[in-house]
């Protein structure tokens, strides 16, 4: 019990990572209809920036941990969304009325760019940070065995949980919201009814860089070293959670994050850490055989 | 930067050649990816061992001139730079950095007939493999994973013969070879490891492997892999509150290691060779990379000494023809910076030696033998 409970424990945060990143997926491809593959870039550029930002603030002097936590995510949702929007306005919108490959193609294109720009000017070696949030403490012990939940662990579910909660206020609470759905139904008619559909698909994109920039940072605060490559791994994933959740949705886009980390950990805990990957996409494909729009997808309805 | 001192290095060693005819000679590694670290100590002790052979007239009256290649440790990519190389016309190629990446480029660098001395690769099955199939070419300056897992095996059977092992790796040929190497002398010395296990060197989170060890009771991880993974499994391994030791081998041999794990790696156990760079013959030498803002740590100076080797036999042999070469390399002995080394048939040093040390603080120390 205790050694599913310490499994449980580090599935869920894992998971929570990549819930954060799949929103990131499932919300653009809910408006626009295309899978932007530029997105797990974006999350590891969002964790260079976290890195960045920590080395500011201890160079200012800023010795308290949870004034410099606030101080980076704030620095880094917003340098993360200006590249998403970045990305967008350059990469995505002159095709938007162009064939149905052409975004994808794009999105392939801009993540090369954005992890060889990251190669170059950061360097190619792995890189290290203290970590801010250290320690925790023993949940239980049964049969010798410790349960371990570490404060960062915490740290990473419970601001999951908050983000996923404003989110959701956002999308059924607010004008942005309101018009973010429509867009989703039927972008042209909404175009008609005066909703601003760039400026919708702009924002769309600045939120979703702004929550991967969010994981980001956790997973560098987590694991303790970043490198140019994290975006590839993370992304694949996180895009594999968005489409076991059915993509387009968001509560489905946590939950598939949720489940792939942990059929990950549970299996490399029970099975092996060879084949936890294998394991994974299995799973995903199987849900896929028997529920093609994913846990959670609506059928996508044939507009005529 | 540092790439910049390596590009300004570069282009002094090129700068300071006359218009006389160059032998164009290699060295590959991963100089980009997770294993840059590594990578960077070939690069470095090959620029400088260029820089002396230049400044002391050449090799046969001829410069040198230094290619640079990036595997990234990863075998496709090695086959790409060693037909590079081929087309490039090196004499030589002192490399590569991985197992992996030095077995598969190997063959091409027969098929060219050029001469290969690896300074890292320690998997027997490079030369073993090499001599079935006539290549008479490759050499190593460092020892073989046979060696190195007996010494690991016999450490492990001599202080910690109570505890519980688990034996870890990362599926390349290094990181399976060195592991499987240890689990032999392990379980010839009657010693039964309780687990064993493969895990994927580009993960992140080890927890659930972490939390399969802790359930075992595990003591001590033989861990048959690279640092950037061993770094991150000692580290979770502490905060999950797993207080088993680590011993791993030659490729933890970089600053950052300690660099990436932290204080967790106090106490970390690894083999490697003798130092070279507190060697008090080597002091000259060291000084002269200290002064370029580099310490010679892991395999700088075996990248070094490959160089100097062959540039040693190819003066012998009044020749830089591989076949020369190789067969000059076989006979003598040559004094290098890691020690005096004599090459056998197959092309592997003689009585290799590794000593156990003891990660402490940042550095590695020499542990009790």
């Amino acid at each position: 019990m205790a050694y599913f409970t310490q499994q449980l424990v580090n599935g869920l945060a894992l998971g929570a990572i990549y819930g954060l990143i799949a929103i990131g997926y499932t919300m653009v491809y809910g408006i626009v209809g295309m899978i932007n593959f530029a997105h797990g870039e974006v999350f590891m550029v969002g964790s260079f920036i976290a890195l960045i930002g920590f080395m500011i603030c201890a160079m200012a002097g800023i010795s308290s941990a949870p004034v410099a936590i606030l101080l980076v995510l704030l620095i880094a949702m917003s340098f993360s969304a200006v590249y998403g929007w970045a990305i967008e306005r350059t990469a995505y919108r002159p095709l938007r009325g162009s064939f149905r490959l052409a975004p994808l193609i794009s999105a392939i294109g801009v993540s090369i760019v954005l992890q060889n720009y990251v190669q170059l000017v950061q360097g190619a070696r792995p890189k290290p940070h203290v970590s801010l949030v250290s320690g925790g403490f023993t949940l239980f012990t049964s049969d010798g065995f410790d349960v371990r939940v570490t404060w960062i662990q915490i740290m990473i579910v419970m601001v999951t949980v908050a983000l996923m909660a404003g989110f959701t206020l956002v999308i059924s609470r607010t004008a942005l919201g309101r018009q973010q759905r429509a867009c989703e139904q039927d972008m042209k008619m909404a175009a008609l009814l005066g909703v601003d559909v760039n400026r919708t698909i702009s924002l769309t994109f600045v939120i979703g860089a702004a929550l991967a920039a969010v994981a980001g940072m956790l997973f560098m605060m987590y694991y303790g070293v970043i490198d140019f490559f994290i975006g590839f791994l993370a992304g694949i994933k996180a895009f594999t959670a968005a489409v076991l959740g059915g993509i387009g949705s968001l509560p489905g886009a946590m939950l598939g994050g949720l489940l792939i980390g942990l059929i990950e950990v549970f299996w490399a805990g029970y099975f092996s850490s060879e084949y936890k990957d294998v394991a994974a996409f299995s799973i995903m494909i199987l849900v896929l055989i028997f529920r093609p729009t994913g846990l959670l997808g609506k059928p996508e309805i044939e507009k005529v | 930067m540092r790439k910049m001192y390596g590009a300004i290095a570069v282009a002094a060693a090129m700068a300071a050649t006359p218009a006389l005819a160059q032998i164009k000679i290699g060295s590959a590694g991963p100089m980009t990816g997770q294993y840059a670290a590594f990578g960077e100590q070939l690069r470095r002790g090959a620029t400088m061992a260029v820089e002396e052979i230049n400044a002391a007239g050449g090799v046969n009256g001829q410069k040198l001139e230094l290619l640079i290649g990036d595997d990234a440790c990863d075998p496709k990519q090695a086959t790409a730079v060693a037909n590079k190389m081929v087309s490039d016309k090196v004499a030589f190629i002192a490399g590569h950095f991985c197992s992996g990446s030095s077995i598969p480029a190997s063959d091409i660098y027969k098929e060219a007939k050029i001469l290969q001395i690896t300074p890292a690769s320690t998997n027997p099955r490079l030369t073993d493999e090499a001599i079935k199939k006539g290549n008479t070419t490759v050499f190593r300056t460092c020892g073989r994973d046979d060696v190195q897992g007996m010494t690991v095996g016999t450490y492990i059977l001599k202080w910690h013969r109570n505890y519980r092992v688990a034996i870890l790796h990362d599926k390349s040929p290094y990181g399976k070879g060195v592991a499987d190497e240890t689990k032999k002398a392990l379980n010839k010395g009657g010693l039964r490891e309780t687990m064993y296990e493969a895990y994927n060197d580009t993960d992140k989170d080890f927890t659930a492997l972490i939390n399969k060890m802790k359930q075992a009771r595990i003591d001590m991880i033989v861990l048959g892999g690279y640092h950037t993974a061993g770094a991150l499994i000692i580290k979770q391994a502490r905060e999950q509150g797993l207080g088993a030791q680590m011993v791993g081998f030659d490729s933890l041999e970089t600053a950052e290691f300690a660099q990436l794990g932290g204080a967790a790696t106090d106490g970390v156990l690894m083999s490697f060779p003798p130092k070279a760079e507190d060697d008090p013959k080597n002091a000259a030498l060291v000084k002269k990379f200290r002064d370029a803002k580099y310490n010679p740590e892991g395999y700088t100076l075996f990248s070094y000494a490959a160089i100097k080797v062959w540039a040693d036999a190819a003066n012998k042999a009044k020749s830089i023809d591989a076949a020369a070469v190789a067969k000059q390399l076989r006979t003598g002995k040559y004094d290098s910076a890691v020690g005096s080394l004599e090459f056998d048939e197959k092309g592997d040093i003689k009585n290799p030696v590794y000593d156990i040390y003891v990660w402490k603080g940042g550095r590695s120390f020499q542990a009790q033998k």
